[in-house]
Protein backbone atom coordinates (compact mmCIF):
# COMPACT_ATOMS: atom_id res chain seq x y z
CA UNK A 1 0.00 0.00 0.00
CA UNK A 2 1.22 3.03 -0.85
CA UNK A 3 1.94 6.11 1.93
CA UNK A 4 -0.88 8.34 0.32
CA UNK A 5 -3.32 5.22 0.67
CA UNK A 6 -2.07 4.55 4.16
CA UNK A 7 -2.52 7.62 5.60
CA UNK A 8 -6.30 7.80 3.79
CA UNK A 9 -7.15 4.73 5.50
CA UNK A 10 -5.76 6.38 8.68
CA UNK A 11 -8.11 9.33 8.65
CA UNK A 12 -10.72 6.81 7.60
CA UNK A 13 -10.68 4.46 10.00
CA UNK A 14 -10.77 7.09 12.68
CA UNK A 15 -13.26 8.49 11.36
CA UNK A 16 -15.24 5.46 11.46
CA UNK A 17 -14.09 4.31 14.84
CA UNK A 18 -14.89 7.35 16.42
CA UNK A 19 -18.25 8.22 19.41
CA UNK A 20 -18.03 10.94 21.01
CA UNK A 21 -15.99 12.29 18.11
CA UNK A 22 -19.14 12.14 15.87
CA UNK A 23 -21.23 14.60 18.22
CA UNK A 24 -18.51 17.03 18.31
CA UNK A 25 -18.14 16.85 14.26
CA UNK A 26 -21.65 17.46 13.88
CA UNK A 27 -21.42 20.40 16.52
CA UNK A 28 -18.17 21.98 14.17
CA UNK A 29 -19.90 21.51 11.17
CA UNK A 30 -23.05 23.09 12.28
CA UNK A 31 -21.48 26.34 13.39
CA UNK A 32 -19.43 26.42 10.79
CA UNK A 33 -22.25 26.15 8.46
CA UNK A 34 -24.24 29.15 11.04
CA UNK A 35 -20.65 31.60 10.82
CA UNK A 36 -20.12 31.07 7.13
CA UNK A 37 -23.09 30.56 5.32
CA UNK A 38 -25.28 32.58 7.51
CA UNK A 39 -23.84 35.41 9.59
CA UNK A 40 -20.53 35.87 7.23
CA UNK A 41 -23.32 35.61 4.37
CA UNK A 42 -25.96 37.69 5.39
CA UNK A 43 -24.63 40.27 8.31
CA UNK A 44 -20.98 40.68 7.35
CA UNK A 45 -20.30 41.37 4.43
CA UNK A 46 -16.84 42.93 3.40
CA UNK A 47 -18.07 46.58 3.64
CA UNK A 48 -15.08 48.21 1.79
CA UNK A 49 -15.82 45.42 -1.17
CA UNK A 50 -18.60 47.83 -2.66
CA UNK A 51 -15.45 50.46 -3.30
CA UNK A 52 -14.05 48.02 -6.09
CA UNK A 53 -10.30 48.97 -6.59
CA UNK A 54 -7.91 49.72 -3.96
CA UNK A 55 -7.47 53.58 -5.10
CA UNK A 56 -11.58 53.88 -4.15
CA UNK A 57 -11.61 52.26 -0.87
CA UNK A 58 -8.20 54.20 -0.37
CA UNK A 59 -9.89 57.54 -1.21
CA UNK A 60 -12.97 56.27 0.69
CA UNK A 61 -10.94 55.50 4.08
CA UNK A 62 -8.74 58.68 4.25
CA UNK A 63 -12.35 60.98 3.42
CA UNK A 64 -13.58 58.92 5.93
CA UNK A 65 -10.66 58.91 9.10
CA UNK A 66 -10.52 63.38 7.54
CA UNK A 67 -13.87 64.38 8.00
CA UNK A 68 -14.56 62.17 11.45
CA UNK A 69 -11.99 64.83 12.94
CA UNK A 70 -12.59 67.56 10.29
CA UNK A 71 -15.83 68.57 9.93
CA UNK A 72 -16.33 69.32 6.21
CA UNK B 1 -22.55 62.59 17.98
CA UNK B 2 -18.89 61.96 18.45
CA UNK B 3 -16.73 63.15 15.03
CA UNK B 4 -20.30 62.39 13.09
CA UNK B 5 -20.52 59.34 14.61
CA UNK B 6 -23.13 58.04 16.73
CA UNK B 7 -21.76 57.15 19.84
CA UNK B 8 -24.18 53.97 19.87
CA UNK B 9 -22.40 52.71 16.96
CA UNK B 10 -19.28 52.74 18.82
CA UNK B 11 -20.61 51.48 22.23
CA UNK B 12 -22.49 48.59 20.26
CA UNK B 13 -19.13 47.79 18.17
CA UNK B 14 -17.37 47.63 21.08
CA UNK B 15 -19.60 45.46 22.96
CA UNK B 16 -20.01 43.11 19.91
CA UNK B 17 -16.23 42.75 19.71
CA UNK B 18 -15.71 42.13 23.49
CA UNK B 19 -18.08 39.24 23.53
CA UNK B 20 -17.02 37.75 20.72
CA UNK B 21 -13.30 37.91 22.24
CA UNK B 22 -14.13 36.92 25.36
CA UNK B 23 -16.43 34.18 24.59
CA UNK B 24 -13.25 32.97 22.42
CA UNK B 25 -11.19 33.12 25.41
CA UNK B 26 -13.32 30.96 27.86
CA UNK B 27 -11.81 27.78 25.25
CA UNK B 28 -8.33 28.93 24.44
CA UNK B 29 -6.59 29.22 27.57
CA UNK B 30 -7.98 25.63 28.61
CA UNK B 31 -6.77 24.12 25.28
CA UNK B 32 -3.36 25.85 26.01
CA UNK B 33 -3.29 24.46 29.93
CA UNK B 34 -4.78 21.26 29.36
CA UNK B 35 -2.76 20.30 26.39
CA UNK B 36 0.39 20.48 28.23
CA UNK B 37 -0.66 18.55 30.85
CA UNK B 38 -2.03 15.68 28.76
CA UNK B 39 1.11 16.21 27.38
CA UNK B 40 2.88 16.03 30.29
CA UNK B 41 1.03 12.71 30.84
CA UNK B 42 1.63 11.47 28.14
CA UNK B 43 5.34 12.05 28.35
CA UNK B 44 5.47 10.09 32.06
CA UNK B 45 3.45 7.41 30.41
CA UNK B 46 6.38 6.99 27.39
CA UNK B 47 9.24 7.33 30.36
CA UNK B 48 8.01 4.65 32.46
CA UNK B 49 5.88 2.40 30.69
CA UNK B 50 2.84 2.63 33.19
CA UNK B 51 -0.48 2.39 31.76
CA UNK B 52 -2.43 3.99 33.73
CA UNK B 53 -0.82 7.19 32.50
CA UNK B 54 -1.58 6.22 29.42
CA UNK B 55 -5.36 6.19 30.71
CA UNK B 56 -5.21 9.51 32.27
CA UNK B 57 -4.01 11.82 29.27
CA UNK B 58 -6.35 9.68 27.17
CA UNK B 59 -8.89 11.08 29.47
CA UNK B 60 -7.77 14.58 29.64
CA UNK B 61 -7.32 14.59 26.12
CA UNK B 62 -10.47 13.72 25.57
CA UNK B 63 -11.92 16.84 27.61
CA UNK B 64 -9.46 18.46 25.62
CA UNK B 65 -11.29 17.35 22.50
CA UNK B 66 -14.57 18.65 23.76
CA UNK B 67 -12.97 22.06 24.41
CA UNK B 68 -11.36 22.61 20.65
CA UNK B 69 -13.86 21.50 18.89
CA UNK B 70 -16.75 23.73 20.31
CA UNK B 71 -13.80 26.48 20.84
CA UNK B 72 -12.39 25.73 17.24
CA UNK B 73 -13.11 28.92 14.66
CA UNK B 74 -15.13 31.12 17.40
CA UNK B 75 -12.03 33.20 16.29
CA UNK B 76 -13.12 33.53 12.89
CA UNK B 77 -15.81 35.77 13.95
CA UNK B 78 -13.94 38.73 15.26
CA UNK B 79 -11.97 38.18 11.81
CA UNK B 80 -15.50 38.64 10.57
CA UNK B 81 -16.15 41.82 12.35
CA UNK B 82 -12.58 43.76 11.47
CA UNK B 83 -13.96 43.36 7.50
CA UNK B 84 -17.78 44.72 8.69
CA UNK B 85 -17.88 47.01 11.59
CA UNK B 86 -13.83 47.84 11.80
CA UNK B 87 -13.19 48.52 8.25
CA UNK B 88 -11.40 51.82 8.89
CA UNK B 89 -9.36 50.09 11.33
CA UNK B 90 -8.24 46.89 9.14
CA UNK B 91 -7.49 49.25 5.92
CA UNK B 92 -5.74 51.38 7.83
CA UNK B 93 -3.47 48.79 9.94
CA UNK B 94 -4.13 45.76 7.61
CA UNK B 95 -0.61 45.55 5.92
CA UNK B 96 0.52 45.43 9.85
CA UNK B 97 -2.41 43.08 11.32
CA UNK B 98 -2.73 40.73 8.35
CA UNK B 99 0.52 39.11 8.56
CA UNK B 100 0.69 37.94 12.01
CA UNK B 101 -3.20 36.58 11.67
CA UNK B 102 -2.43 34.98 8.07
CA UNK B 103 0.77 33.00 9.78
CA UNK B 104 -1.82 31.93 12.36
CA UNK B 105 -4.29 30.37 10.11
CA UNK B 106 -1.71 28.70 8.29
CA UNK B 107 0.54 26.97 11.44
CA UNK B 108 -2.88 26.58 12.90
CA UNK B 109 -4.02 24.78 9.79
CA UNK B 110 -1.42 22.42 9.27
CA UNK B 111 0.51 21.98 12.53
CA UNK B 112 -2.93 21.50 14.79
CA UNK B 113 -4.82 19.94 12.10
CA UNK B 114 -1.74 17.24 10.88
CA UNK B 115 -0.70 16.46 14.73
CA UNK B 116 -3.98 16.68 16.22
CA UNK B 117 -5.65 13.46 13.80
CA UNK B 118 -2.64 11.18 15.23
CA UNK B 119 -3.24 12.38 18.33
CA UNK B 120 -6.84 10.95 18.23
CA UNK B 121 -6.48 8.34 16.13
CA UNK B 122 -2.69 7.25 16.10
CA UNK B 123 -2.99 5.32 19.60
CA UNK B 124 -1.73 1.22 18.79
CA UNK B 125 -0.97 2.68 14.95
CA UNK B 126 1.80 4.79 15.39
CA UNK B 127 4.96 4.07 17.87
CA UNK B 128 4.53 5.56 21.46
CA UNK B 129 7.41 8.19 20.45
CA UNK B 130 5.58 9.51 17.26
CA UNK B 131 2.62 9.39 19.16
CA UNK B 132 3.88 11.61 21.74
CA UNK B 133 6.25 13.79 19.18
CA UNK B 134 2.55 14.73 17.52
CA UNK B 135 0.74 15.16 21.10
CA UNK B 136 3.49 17.78 22.03
CA UNK B 137 3.43 19.18 18.01
CA UNK B 138 -0.17 19.48 18.37
CA UNK B 139 0.21 21.97 21.97
CA UNK B 140 2.83 23.92 19.89
CA UNK B 141 1.09 24.10 17.03
CA UNK B 142 -1.87 26.01 19.21
CA UNK B 143 0.71 27.92 21.58
CA UNK B 144 2.35 29.21 18.03
CA UNK B 145 -0.86 30.51 16.74
CA UNK B 146 -1.22 32.08 20.39
CA UNK B 147 1.90 34.21 19.74
CA UNK B 148 0.71 35.61 16.19
CA UNK B 149 -2.56 36.45 17.80
CA UNK B 150 -0.96 38.19 20.34
CA UNK B 151 2.05 39.81 18.09
CA UNK B 152 -1.07 41.51 16.86
CA UNK B 153 -2.77 42.37 19.65
CA UNK B 154 0.46 43.44 21.25
CA UNK B 155 0.74 45.87 17.80
CA UNK B 156 -2.16 47.44 19.02
CA UNK B 157 -0.76 48.31 22.18
CA UNK B 158 2.37 49.30 21.27
CA UNK B 159 2.64 50.03 17.66
CA UNK B 160 6.31 49.73 16.32
CA UNK B 161 7.65 48.98 12.77
CA UNK B 162 5.65 50.74 10.58
CA UNK B 163 5.39 53.87 8.72
CA UNK B 164 2.18 55.65 7.26
CA UNK B 165 1.86 55.90 3.91
CA UNK B 166 -0.50 58.82 2.66
CA UNK B 167 -1.06 57.49 -1.04
CA UNK B 168 -2.75 54.45 0.22
CA UNK B 169 -3.53 55.27 3.45
CA UNK B 170 -2.33 52.47 5.27
CA UNK B 171 0.34 51.99 7.88
CA UNK B 172 3.24 49.64 6.17
CA UNK B 173 5.34 47.50 7.69
CA UNK B 174 8.70 48.58 7.94
CA UNK B 175 10.57 45.90 9.91
CA UNK B 176 9.07 42.50 10.52
CA UNK B 177 10.96 42.03 13.68
CA UNK B 178 9.86 44.78 15.20
CA UNK B 179 6.59 43.87 15.36
CA UNK B 180 6.87 40.03 16.15
CA UNK B 181 9.60 40.46 18.75
CA UNK B 182 8.50 43.67 20.46
CA UNK B 183 8.92 43.80 24.11
CA UNK B 184 5.26 44.16 24.44
CA UNK B 185 4.97 41.39 22.26
CA UNK B 186 7.20 38.78 24.01
CA UNK B 187 6.14 39.43 27.39
CA UNK B 188 2.32 39.04 26.71
CA UNK B 189 3.08 35.87 24.81
CA UNK B 190 4.36 34.52 27.90
CA UNK B 191 1.87 36.14 30.35
CA UNK B 192 -0.67 34.93 28.61
CA UNK B 193 0.28 31.85 28.15
CA UNK B 194 1.80 30.81 31.12
CA UNK B 195 -1.65 31.97 32.86
CA UNK B 196 -3.23 29.72 30.57
CA UNK B 197 -1.16 26.69 32.19
CA UNK B 198 -2.52 28.42 35.31
CA UNK B 199 -6.14 27.67 34.10
CA UNK B 200 -5.52 24.18 32.61
CA UNK B 201 -3.67 22.81 35.98
CA UNK B 202 -7.08 24.59 38.32
CA UNK B 203 -9.28 22.63 35.75
CA UNK B 204 -7.53 19.42 36.27
CA UNK B 205 -7.26 19.72 39.87
CA UNK B 206 -11.18 21.25 40.52
CA UNK B 207 -12.27 17.75 38.08
CA UNK B 208 -10.08 15.29 40.05
CA UNK B 209 -11.33 16.62 43.03
CA UNK B 210 -15.22 16.03 42.17
CA UNK B 211 -13.85 12.63 41.52
CA UNK B 212 -12.42 12.60 45.61
CA UNK B 213 -15.44 14.45 46.42
CA UNK B 214 -17.73 11.07 45.04
CA UNK B 215 -15.04 9.05 46.20
CA UNK B 216 -14.58 7.38 42.94
CA UNK B 217 -10.81 7.24 40.92
CA UNK B 218 -9.06 7.77 43.68
CA UNK B 219 -5.70 6.73 41.95
CA UNK B 220 -6.51 8.66 38.69
CA UNK B 221 -7.23 11.64 40.55
CA UNK B 222 -4.47 12.06 43.04
CA UNK B 223 -2.26 11.40 39.62
CA UNK B 224 -3.72 14.38 37.76
CA UNK B 225 -3.58 16.75 41.04
CA UNK B 226 0.16 15.58 41.26
CA UNK B 227 1.06 16.68 37.93
CA UNK B 228 -1.65 19.65 37.78
CA UNK B 229 -0.32 21.00 40.83
CA UNK B 230 3.15 21.32 40.62
CA UNK B 231 2.75 22.43 36.52
CA UNK B 232 0.64 24.65 38.20
CA UNK B 233 2.91 26.18 40.67
CA UNK B 234 5.74 26.45 38.35
CA UNK B 235 3.36 28.15 35.64
CA UNK B 236 2.37 30.71 38.82
CA UNK B 237 5.80 31.61 39.84
CA UNK B 238 6.73 32.56 35.94
CA UNK B 239 3.29 34.48 36.14
CA UNK B 240 4.42 36.13 38.56
CA UNK B 241 7.65 37.29 36.92
CA UNK B 242 5.56 37.77 33.41
CA UNK B 243 3.39 39.80 35.43
CA UNK B 244 5.97 42.16 36.72
CA UNK B 245 7.02 42.36 33.18
CA UNK B 246 3.75 43.16 31.82
CA UNK B 247 3.27 46.19 34.59
CA UNK B 248 6.63 47.77 33.44
CA UNK B 249 5.83 47.80 29.82
CA UNK B 250 2.40 49.18 30.47
CA UNK B 251 4.47 52.22 32.11
CA UNK B 252 6.85 52.94 29.79
CA UNK B 253 3.89 52.37 26.57
CA UNK B 254 0.78 53.02 28.19
CA UNK B 255 0.84 55.08 31.61
CA UNK B 256 -2.82 55.81 31.34
CA UNK B 257 -3.80 52.24 31.44
CA UNK B 258 -1.32 52.32 34.72
CA UNK B 259 -2.38 54.95 36.56
CA UNK B 260 -6.30 53.37 35.74
CA UNK B 261 -5.32 49.75 36.54
CA UNK B 262 -4.03 51.45 40.32
CA UNK B 263 -7.04 54.31 40.75
CA UNK B 264 -4.08 56.81 40.37
CA UNK B 265 -4.79 60.14 39.92
CA UNK B 266 -2.33 62.35 41.14
CA UNK B 267 1.37 60.99 40.17
CA UNK B 268 4.35 61.12 42.68
CA UNK B 269 7.51 59.56 43.71
CA UNK B 270 7.47 56.78 45.40
CA UNK B 271 4.15 55.33 44.30
CA UNK B 272 2.64 52.75 46.22
CA UNK B 273 0.80 49.73 45.14
CA UNK B 274 -2.91 49.10 46.23
CA UNK B 275 -2.92 45.63 47.68
CA UNK B 276 -6.67 46.26 48.17
CA UNK B 277 -9.00 48.99 47.80
CA UNK B 278 -12.34 50.86 47.18
CA UNK B 279 -12.64 53.37 44.74
CA UNK B 280 -14.80 56.37 46.08
CA UNK B 281 -17.92 56.70 43.31
CA UNK B 282 -17.80 60.08 44.43
CA UNK B 283 -14.58 60.87 42.37
CA UNK B 284 -16.36 62.18 39.05
CA UNK B 285 -13.63 64.31 38.00
CA UNK B 286 -10.03 63.56 37.81
CA UNK B 287 -9.22 67.21 38.76
CA UNK B 288 -11.56 67.37 42.07
CA UNK B 289 -8.97 66.49 44.54
CA UNK B 290 -10.91 64.21 46.38
CA UNK B 291 -9.45 60.63 47.15
CA UNK B 292 -9.85 58.55 45.14
CA UNK B 293 -10.32 55.81 47.27
CA UNK B 294 -13.29 54.59 50.03
CA UNK B 295 -10.50 52.60 51.49
CA UNK B 296 -7.22 51.21 50.69
CA UNK B 297 -4.11 48.78 52.04
CA UNK B 298 -0.85 49.73 49.80
CA UNK B 299 3.04 48.70 49.79
CA UNK B 300 5.12 52.06 49.84
CA UNK B 301 7.10 52.55 47.24
CA UNK B 302 6.02 49.37 45.05
CA UNK B 303 4.49 50.79 42.00
CA UNK B 304 7.29 53.30 41.13
CA UNK B 305 9.87 49.77 41.62
CA UNK B 306 7.57 47.99 39.13
CA UNK B 307 7.30 50.73 36.90
CA UNK B 308 10.45 52.30 36.71
CA UNK B 309 12.70 49.85 38.27
CA UNK B 310 13.45 52.56 41.49
CA UNK B 311 11.50 53.37 43.95
CA UNK B 312 12.13 57.15 43.96
CA UNK B 313 10.77 57.52 40.32
CA UNK B 314 7.94 59.54 39.91
CA UNK B 315 4.92 57.78 38.33
CA UNK B 316 2.64 60.23 36.49
CA UNK B 317 -1.33 59.62 37.75
CA UNK B 318 -4.30 60.90 35.57
CA UNK B 319 -4.23 64.12 36.12
CA UNK B 320 -0.50 64.85 35.07
CA UNK B 321 -1.52 62.94 32.09
CA UNK B 322 -3.91 64.58 31.16
CA UNK B 323 -2.69 68.07 32.02
CA UNK B 324 1.18 67.34 31.20
CA UNK B 325 4.16 69.67 32.23
CA UNK B 326 6.16 66.65 34.15
CA UNK B 327 9.47 65.89 33.43
CA UNK B 328 10.04 62.66 31.13
CA UNK B 329 12.55 60.66 31.79
CA UNK B 330 14.48 61.97 28.43
CA UNK B 331 14.76 65.46 30.20
CA UNK B 332 11.61 66.90 27.80
CA UNK B 333 8.23 68.09 29.50
CA UNK B 334 5.13 66.24 28.85
CA UNK B 335 2.56 67.78 26.92
CA UNK B 336 -1.03 68.24 28.03
CA UNK B 337 -3.96 66.50 26.42
CA UNK B 338 -4.97 69.47 24.78
CA UNK B 339 -1.12 70.10 22.73
CA UNK B 340 -1.52 66.55 21.61
CA UNK B 341 -4.70 66.69 20.48
CA UNK B 342 -3.83 70.07 18.69
CA UNK B 343 -1.01 67.86 16.85
CA UNK B 344 -3.34 64.99 16.23
CA UNK B 345 -5.12 67.63 14.35
CA UNK B 346 -2.22 68.90 12.55
CA UNK B 347 -1.43 65.82 11.06
CA UNK B 348 -4.90 64.98 10.22
CA UNK B 349 -5.00 68.37 8.57
CA UNK B 350 -1.74 67.59 6.72
CA UNK B 351 -3.38 64.65 5.55
CA UNK B 352 -6.33 66.05 4.01
CA UNK B 353 -3.92 68.78 2.27
CA UNK B 354 -1.53 65.80 1.07
CA UNK B 355 -4.89 64.35 -0.57
CA UNK B 356 -6.24 67.37 -2.16
CA UNK B 357 -2.60 68.45 -3.60
CA UNK B 358 -2.24 64.51 -4.46
CA UNK B 359 -5.24 65.04 -6.86
CA UNK B 360 -4.05 68.45 -8.04
CA UNK B 361 -0.43 66.57 -9.11
CA UNK B 362 1.08 69.30 -6.84
CA UNK B 363 4.25 67.65 -6.01
CA UNK B 364 5.92 70.30 -3.46
CA UNK B 365 2.76 70.41 -1.68
CA UNK B 366 2.73 66.84 -1.12
CA UNK B 367 6.24 66.90 0.32
CA UNK B 368 5.26 70.17 2.32
CA UNK B 369 2.27 68.61 3.64
CA UNK B 370 4.28 64.96 4.04
CA UNK B 371 6.83 66.96 5.98
CA UNK B 372 4.02 68.11 8.68
CA UNK B 373 2.25 64.60 8.98
CA UNK B 374 4.95 62.58 9.38
CA UNK B 375 6.48 65.20 12.17
CA UNK B 376 3.44 64.85 14.03
CA UNK B 377 1.94 61.14 13.53
CA UNK B 378 2.97 60.18 16.49
CA UNK B 379 0.10 62.32 17.45
CA UNK B 380 -2.61 61.58 14.71
CA UNK B 381 -5.16 59.48 16.67
CA UNK B 382 -5.31 62.47 19.02
CA UNK B 383 -6.74 64.63 16.26
CA UNK B 384 -10.43 62.67 16.68
CA UNK B 385 -10.29 63.25 20.73
CA UNK B 386 -12.81 65.54 21.71
CA UNK B 387 -12.32 66.72 25.35
CA UNK B 388 -9.09 65.52 27.30
CA UNK B 389 -11.45 63.46 29.33
CA UNK B 390 -12.38 61.33 26.54
CA UNK B 391 -8.45 59.81 27.01
CA UNK B 392 -9.38 58.02 30.36
CA UNK B 393 -10.43 54.76 30.23
CA UNK B 394 -13.25 53.32 32.47
CA UNK B 395 -11.10 53.39 35.69
CA UNK B 396 -13.18 51.28 37.99
CA UNK B 397 -13.61 48.61 35.55
CA UNK B 398 -10.11 48.30 34.80
CA UNK B 399 -8.84 48.60 38.83
CA UNK B 400 -11.13 46.13 40.05
CA UNK B 401 -10.50 43.85 36.94
CA UNK B 402 -6.63 44.34 37.53
CA UNK B 403 -7.17 43.85 41.55
CA UNK B 404 -9.42 40.93 41.03
CA UNK B 405 -6.52 39.49 38.67
CA UNK B 406 -3.78 39.50 40.73
CA UNK B 407 -5.55 38.65 44.18
CA UNK B 408 -6.54 35.55 42.73
CA UNK B 409 -3.04 34.68 40.84
CA UNK B 410 -2.00 34.87 44.48
CA UNK B 411 -4.72 32.54 45.56
CA UNK B 412 -3.82 29.96 42.93
CA UNK B 413 0.05 30.02 44.09
CA UNK B 414 -1.69 29.16 47.50
CA UNK B 415 -4.22 26.65 45.79
CA UNK B 416 -1.28 24.64 44.12
CA UNK B 417 1.14 24.87 47.27
CA UNK B 418 -1.71 23.15 49.83
CA UNK B 419 -3.01 20.71 47.48
CA UNK B 420 0.46 19.23 46.83
CA UNK B 421 1.93 19.34 50.59
CA UNK B 422 -1.69 17.56 51.13
CA UNK B 423 -1.44 15.27 48.23
CA UNK B 424 1.96 14.34 49.43
CA UNK B 425 1.01 13.56 52.91
CA UNK B 426 -1.48 11.33 52.06
CA UNK B 427 -4.09 13.43 52.97
CA UNK B 428 -6.16 14.88 49.81
CA UNK B 429 -8.15 12.02 49.15
CA UNK B 430 -9.73 12.55 53.05
CA UNK B 431 -10.10 16.54 52.91
CA UNK B 432 -13.45 17.05 51.70
CA UNK B 433 -13.15 20.72 52.37
CA UNK B 434 -10.27 21.13 50.18
CA UNK B 435 -12.62 19.43 47.27
CA UNK B 436 -14.73 21.80 47.85
CA UNK B 437 -12.39 24.52 47.27
CA UNK B 438 -10.68 23.42 44.31
CA UNK B 439 -13.95 22.58 42.58
CA UNK B 440 -15.40 26.29 43.23
CA UNK B 441 -11.82 27.33 42.02
CA UNK B 442 -12.25 26.59 38.09
CA UNK B 443 -14.72 29.77 37.95
CA UNK B 444 -12.15 31.28 39.71
CA UNK B 445 -9.49 30.75 37.37
CA UNK B 446 -11.82 32.14 34.13
CA UNK B 447 -12.72 35.01 35.92
CA UNK B 448 -8.60 35.43 36.56
CA UNK B 449 -8.46 34.81 32.83
CA UNK B 450 -11.64 37.05 31.61
CA UNK B 451 -10.42 39.99 34.18
CA UNK B 452 -6.87 39.66 32.47
CA UNK B 453 -8.53 41.04 29.40
CA UNK B 454 -10.94 43.10 30.52
CA UNK B 455 -7.13 45.06 32.19
CA UNK B 456 -5.66 45.41 28.58
CA UNK B 457 -8.56 46.23 26.61
CA UNK B 458 -10.59 48.34 28.27
CA UNK B 459 -7.89 49.77 29.82
CA UNK B 460 -6.24 51.23 26.49
CA UNK B 461 -9.61 52.88 26.12
CA UNK B 462 -10.39 55.09 23.78
CA UNK B 463 -7.41 53.22 21.83
CA UNK B 464 -7.72 50.92 18.64
CA UNK B 465 -4.60 51.62 18.26
CA UNK B 466 -2.14 53.46 20.94
CA UNK B 467 -2.40 56.98 20.21
CA UNK B 468 -2.83 56.54 16.53
CA UNK B 469 -6.51 55.67 16.06
CA UNK B 470 -8.98 55.55 18.76
CA UNK B 471 -12.32 53.16 18.85
CA UNK B 472 -14.22 56.32 17.36
CA UNK B 473 -12.54 56.71 14.17
CA UNK B 474 -12.00 52.92 13.49
CA UNK B 475 -15.55 51.60 12.79
CA UNK B 476 -17.23 51.48 9.87
CA UNK B 477 -20.41 53.53 9.28
CA UNK B 478 -23.10 51.28 9.60
CA UNK B 479 -26.17 51.72 10.99
CA UNK B 480 -26.29 51.14 14.97
CA UNK B 481 -29.09 48.98 14.98
CA UNK B 482 -27.74 46.40 12.60
CA UNK B 483 -24.19 45.49 14.83
CA UNK B 484 -27.48 46.01 17.78
CA UNK B 485 -29.07 42.65 15.73
CA UNK B 486 -26.25 40.99 15.48
CA UNK B 487 -24.58 41.53 18.86
CA UNK B 488 -27.98 39.31 20.37
CA UNK B 489 -27.39 36.79 17.58
CA UNK B 490 -24.50 36.26 18.51
CA UNK B 491 -25.20 36.53 22.32
CA UNK B 492 -28.10 33.95 21.76
CA UNK B 493 -25.42 31.49 19.60
CA UNK B 494 -22.71 31.56 21.89
CA UNK B 495 -24.99 30.59 24.83
CA UNK B 496 -26.34 27.60 23.17
CA UNK B 497 -22.23 26.42 22.01
CA UNK B 498 -21.81 26.99 25.37
CA UNK B 499 -24.67 24.92 26.72
CA UNK B 500 -23.55 22.44 24.38
CA UNK B 501 -20.19 22.30 25.76
CA UNK B 502 -20.68 22.46 28.99
CA UNK B 503 -23.31 19.33 28.77
CA UNK B 504 -21.12 17.53 26.63
CA UNK B 505 -18.00 18.06 29.10
CA UNK B 506 -20.42 17.20 32.05
CA UNK B 507 -21.51 14.24 30.64
CA UNK B 508 -17.70 13.04 29.84
CA UNK B 509 -16.85 13.69 33.34
CA UNK B 510 -19.24 11.96 34.66
CA UNK B 511 -18.60 9.05 32.84
CA UNK B 512 -14.65 9.39 33.88
CA UNK B 513 -11.45 7.78 32.78
CA UNK B 514 -12.93 4.02 33.29
CA UNK B 515 -14.09 2.33 29.26
CA UNK B 516 -12.08 5.02 27.82
CA UNK B 517 -12.31 4.59 23.67
CA UNK B 518 -9.32 5.34 22.54
CA UNK B 519 -10.52 7.56 19.29
CA UNK B 520 -13.46 9.56 21.13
Amino acid sequence: MNLVSRIFRFYADGFRSMTLGKTLWVIIGVKLFIMFAILKWLFFPDFLGKFGGEEAKSEYISSELIHRAINP
Amino acid sequence: MLGNIDTSLIDWSRAQFALTAMYHWLFVPLTLGLGVIQAIMETLYVKTGKEHWKTTAQFWMKLFGINFAIGVATGLIMEFEFGTNWSNYSWFVGDIFGAPLAIEGIVAFFMEATFIAIMYFGWDKVSKRFHLASTWLTIIGATMSAWWILVANSWMQYPAGMAFNPDSVRNEMLDFAAVALSPVAVNKFFHTVLSSWILGAVFVIGVSSWYLLKKRNTDFSRRSIRVAALFGLTASILTLWTGDGSAYQVAQRQPMKLAAMEGLYDGTTHAELVAIGVLDPAKTQYNDGKDPYLFHIAIPDMLSLLAERNADAFVPGIRDLIDGGYRLKDGSTALSAEEKMERGRVAIQALANYRAAMKENDAEEMALQRSILDDNFAYFGYGYIQEPTDLIPPVGLTFYAFHIMVALGGFFILLFILTFMLEKRGKLADARWMHYICLFSIPLAYIASQAGWIVAEVGRQPWAIQDILPTSASISRLDASSVQLTFFIFLVLFTVLLIAELSIMLKAIRRGPDNLITND
